[in-house]
């Protein structure tokens, strides 16, 4: 039956982050947008509390996320990966930069949790995970990385450079991307897990950014770098059919959670805007005809039929994953809408309150900075097109590049 | 304006009155002085007296409270949930197929003026509108669902817009009536739709005006000793010319705007074919009334139910968005075969992203304008307030259903501009999404 609506129980744990996004991050928002790279020690305090929610079933990061396999009962779930994005979305009300510095919820902790054995699982458990991918030659083309993993008696050889590595400072853990063969593309490109203080990683460089400046992003050189066979995520045979697929099958889960992030900023500035708007004596009742309102109001609606679009194609997306029904047409749909709606919403959401938008007095500036990334991260926007477009028109990525 | 408003019915009068004395026929017949005085009487007791007219419908008892459809569904779970009922599914199935084999083929023909009396034949064996009308009338409906009515509209529309409009026009009614009629306006009203042939009927709301807003008619209703008189204009009424009833709606002093049941013999109702940019198929008509005199029994919404005329209006939204879901998801699969299969430089026009961006964006936008209509008819059938849904549903989708319109005729080119494709017409279509008002009450 069709039903938009949040169940009760989600709205409950959507409401406990509200809270925290309220209590906890607005209220250090500006102060780690001005120091970047300054480590926020306000958030250890939250591990613990999000490590009980994880443990009470209703978690909050992104290693809660996976594809549900068809279950016997044709009962319709509303599990965690819409748990994750609800959650993620109300975090992000808060503050977008803090929500990627969560320790122990970093997009490693995604692919482990994905796919692991359960030795891993249970020798990486509770442990704070990057994820990098990015070279400096090979962005939103990840197929063409150069590191390298060379296998060396029992011990994996890792070389190369990886840059735009988000945690890559703070985390516990970092999931590295290499090939094993380079000649054999994307078949060969595999995950391999290195902790802290392995001798041969380093962290060389921190990036200054645009926006999300509380959330650290690393630039990690591996020479030489020695780790245990086993630390391999996923078989270690090449095969040409699946290998890249299943890598790639991450992003289905994760899309939609990137999605949640643009949506909450995109909501956090709407709600600002409306409340600024407000004191000037304008309200949003979504009366009169749409030709006949104010610019301003008319404005507004706008953007919030954009920004309930997006929020609703994430949710899809998500209860698709719920569901067991394959979604990556979906994940990138709602990436795609809430990518380029969030950010447009936050920028016209400065324009509209003039100087007070552009002011540092308010976080409106900040927002129009911070949702840039939305629509890069995790596939930029051009990504999420030529993903939905290769699906509805049946194309190969050779035949559509 | 306020002005206007108020000379508009008397300056009505006055242009008949010129029209009258005019006319060859009243001069030829010596008619010409009885004529004018009759005007003249006319508009001198026009707020006072008013004719009794005799309704052709006959209702043999009033239904039931528990005769009538039941409302404000709640959902079983409060789950998130875009799986449809099993019966909604069935209906999707069955209703697509009569989209593909029988509307699709004709639409064309139907554009031009061509119709088949038999289609309305067919459309009645798919029971429509007898899905609205309640058990207790022989009808088959039991539940008040705008989900399963917005489903028809995206279902039928992907067929073919002008023709969904015609053959859901008489359900429109139906809602209506179930919505906001008394249980004696239902038994009388409702019986012809539950028989073999096919009966016309349709919602008239809009008038001739630029700035048309759904909340300020200037048609007139004055309460008479034996009901209300009605003058003004409507336009763009589905069925027009072949509706046997309608629903008008009018400003009632001191009312507001309120909804009257008319049928077709009563005296004073003009209807003309429209010819508009597309939706040809449709039957658009300009409705003129004049001095048409109703029993005070027509008027909806005054007894067990209160009537809301933001309500019907966004119950029409919701509808004309489903229509509009159909015709974008018909111009989205058309666009998809044809750039896999037009080849340029020596390759399919789809290996490009110059198209193959703009169709992801096309399923990306139909995707947002189908969610929020999908959420805007779950609230209302669940009895949740849906006014914003609604509001920011229509919004959506007409902008957007036109930029898949234009888009649409782009991706195909100079092919797109001529009507051996359908392309050109779904545009013609789609610009009506933003115009629309009360077409469709789900």
């Amino acid at each position: 039956m069709i039903h938009l609506e949040i169940p009760k129980k989600l709205r409950q744990v959507g409401d406990m982050a509200h809270a925290v996004a309220e209590g906890m991050f607005r209220p250090i928002s500006r102060k780690y947008d001005q120091f970047e790279h300054a480590y926020p020690e306000e958030l250890d305090m939250l591990r613990s509390i999000l490590q009980g929610m994880a443990d009470g079933g209703t978690g909050m990061g992104a290693d809660g996320l996976s594809q549900k396999k068809k279950g016997k009962t044709k009962e319709i779930k509303n599990g965690n990966n819409m748990a994750v994005v609800l959650n993620m979305m109300e975090i992000c009300w808060g503050d977008s930069g803090l929500a990627l510095t969560i320790p122990g919820q970093g997009l490693g902790n995604a692919a482990i949790a994905a796919v692991a054995t359960p030795e891993q699982k249970k020798r990486f458990d509770g442990k704070w995970a990057a994820m990098a991918i990015t070279e400096p030659d090979a962005g939103s083309d990840s197929a063409a990385i150069k590191t390298t993993a060379i296998l060396d008696g029992d011990e994996w050889l890792l070389n190369g450079e990886k840059i735009f590595v988000t945690c890559g400072e703070r985390a516990d853990l970092v999931v590295i991307w290499a090939t094993l063969d380079q000649s054999l593309g994307r078949a060969a490109i595999k995950s391999f897990v290195v902790e802290k203080g392995t001798s041969g990683m380093k962290v060389t460089h921190l990036e200054k950014k645009l926006g999300i400046r509380a959330s650290d992003t690393a630039t990690i050189i591996l020479d030489n770098c020695r780790i245990p066979r086993n630390n391999i995520l996923g078989s270690e045979s090449i095969d040409t059919k699946k290998s890249f697929a299943g890598v790639m099958q991450t992003f289905d889960n994760t899309r939609p959670v990137v999605a949640a992030m643009s949506v909450g900023v995109a909501k956090a500035a709407l709600d600002l805007t409306c409340e600024l708007l407000n004191r000037e004596g304008l309200s949003f009742q979504y009366e009169g005809h749409r030709f006949e309102i104010p610019a301003i109001e008319a404005e507004i609606y706008r953007m919030e039929a954009d920004l309930e679009a997006a929020r609703l194609l994430m949710f899809k997306a998500a209860w698709m994953a719920d569901n067991g029904k394959p979604n990556s047409k979906e994940a990138s749909m709602a990436k795609a809408k809430a990518g380029r709606v969030g950010n447009e919403i936050t920028l016209r959401c400065v324009e509209l309150c003039s100087s007070l938008g552009y002011s540092e007095n308010h976080l409106l500036e900040k927002w129009a900075r911070d949702s840039k990334i939305f629509d890069i991260f995790e596939g930029t926007q051009q990504i999420q097109q030529l993903v939905i477009a290769r699906r509805l028109l049946k194309k190969r990525s050779k035949d559509l590049k | 304006m306020s002005n206007n408003y108020l000379i508009k019915p008397m300056s009505m009068a006055l242009e008949m009155l010129g029209r009258i004395s005019s006319s060859e026929h009243v001069n030829r017949w010596k008619l010409r002085e009885p004529a004018l005085k009759l005007v003249y009487q006319g508009m001198r007791q026009s707020v006072r007296v008013g004719k009794y007219v005799q309704s052709r419908y006959f209702a043999p008892k009033s239904l039931n409270h528990d005769e009538t459809l039941k409302k404000k569904i709640p959902p079983k779970t409060d789950r998130f949930d875009l799986t449809l009922t099993r019966e909604q599914q069935m209906v999707r199935d069955a209703l697509l197929k009569f989209a593909r084999q029988v509307m699709r083929p004709i639409s064309r023909d139907a554009d031009n003026g061509e119709m088949s009396s038999d289609f309305f034949n067919q459309v009645n064996e798919l029971g429509l509108a007898i899905s609205g009308v309640p058990e207790a009338i022989k009808g088959v409906g039991t539940i008040r669902s705008p989900v399963s009515n917005m489903l028809m509209a995206e279902d039928l529309s992907y067929g073919d817009m002008s023709l969904a409009i015609a053959s859901l026009a008489p359900l429109g009614f139906v809602n209506t009536i179930t919505e906001f009629g008394s249980r004696e306006q239902q038994a009388r009203y409702l019986p012809p739709f539950t028989e073999d042939t096919f009966f016309p009927a349709s919602i008239a709301l809009m008038e001739p005006e630029a700035r048309f807003n759904a909340n300020r008619l200037h048609t007139q209703a004055v309460p008479t000793n034996a009901g209300f008189r009605l003058n003004g204009i409507k336009c763009m009424v589905p069925l027009g010319t072949q509706s046997e009833l309608m629903i008008v709606f009018a400003d009632l002093a001191n009312h507001g705007p309120r909804g009257f049941i008319l049928e077709r013999q009563y005296p004073g109702i003009t209807i003309e074919n429209e010819k508009n940019m597309g939706l040809s198929a449709a039957g658009l008509s300009h409705v003129v009334l004049t001095d048409v005199e109703v029993p005070d029994t027509a008027l909806l919404g005054e007894q067990e139910v209160h009537y809301s005329h933001q309500r019907m209006i966004d119950l029409a939204r919701i509808g004309i968005c489903g229509c509009a879901s159909g015709t974008c998801q018909a111009v989205l699969d058309f666009v998809i075969k044809y750039a896999n299969e037009r080849i340029a430089f020596g390759e399919p026009i789809s290996n490009r992203q110059a198209v193959a961006f703009m169709i992801a964006d096309m399923a990306i936008e139909l995707e947002s304008m189908r969610m929020l209509t999908y959420r805007a008819a779950s609230r209302a059938e669940q009895g949740l307030p849906f006014h914003r849904e609604a509001y920011l549903a229509q919004l959506m989708c007409a902008q957007r259903a036109m930029q898949i319109g234009t888009d649409g005729v782009q991706i195909l080119g100079g092919h797109g501009f001529v009507c051996e494709y359908p392309v050109e017409l779904w545009y013609r279509q789609l610009r009506a999404v933003g115009i629309l008002e009360g077409t469709f009450v789900v």
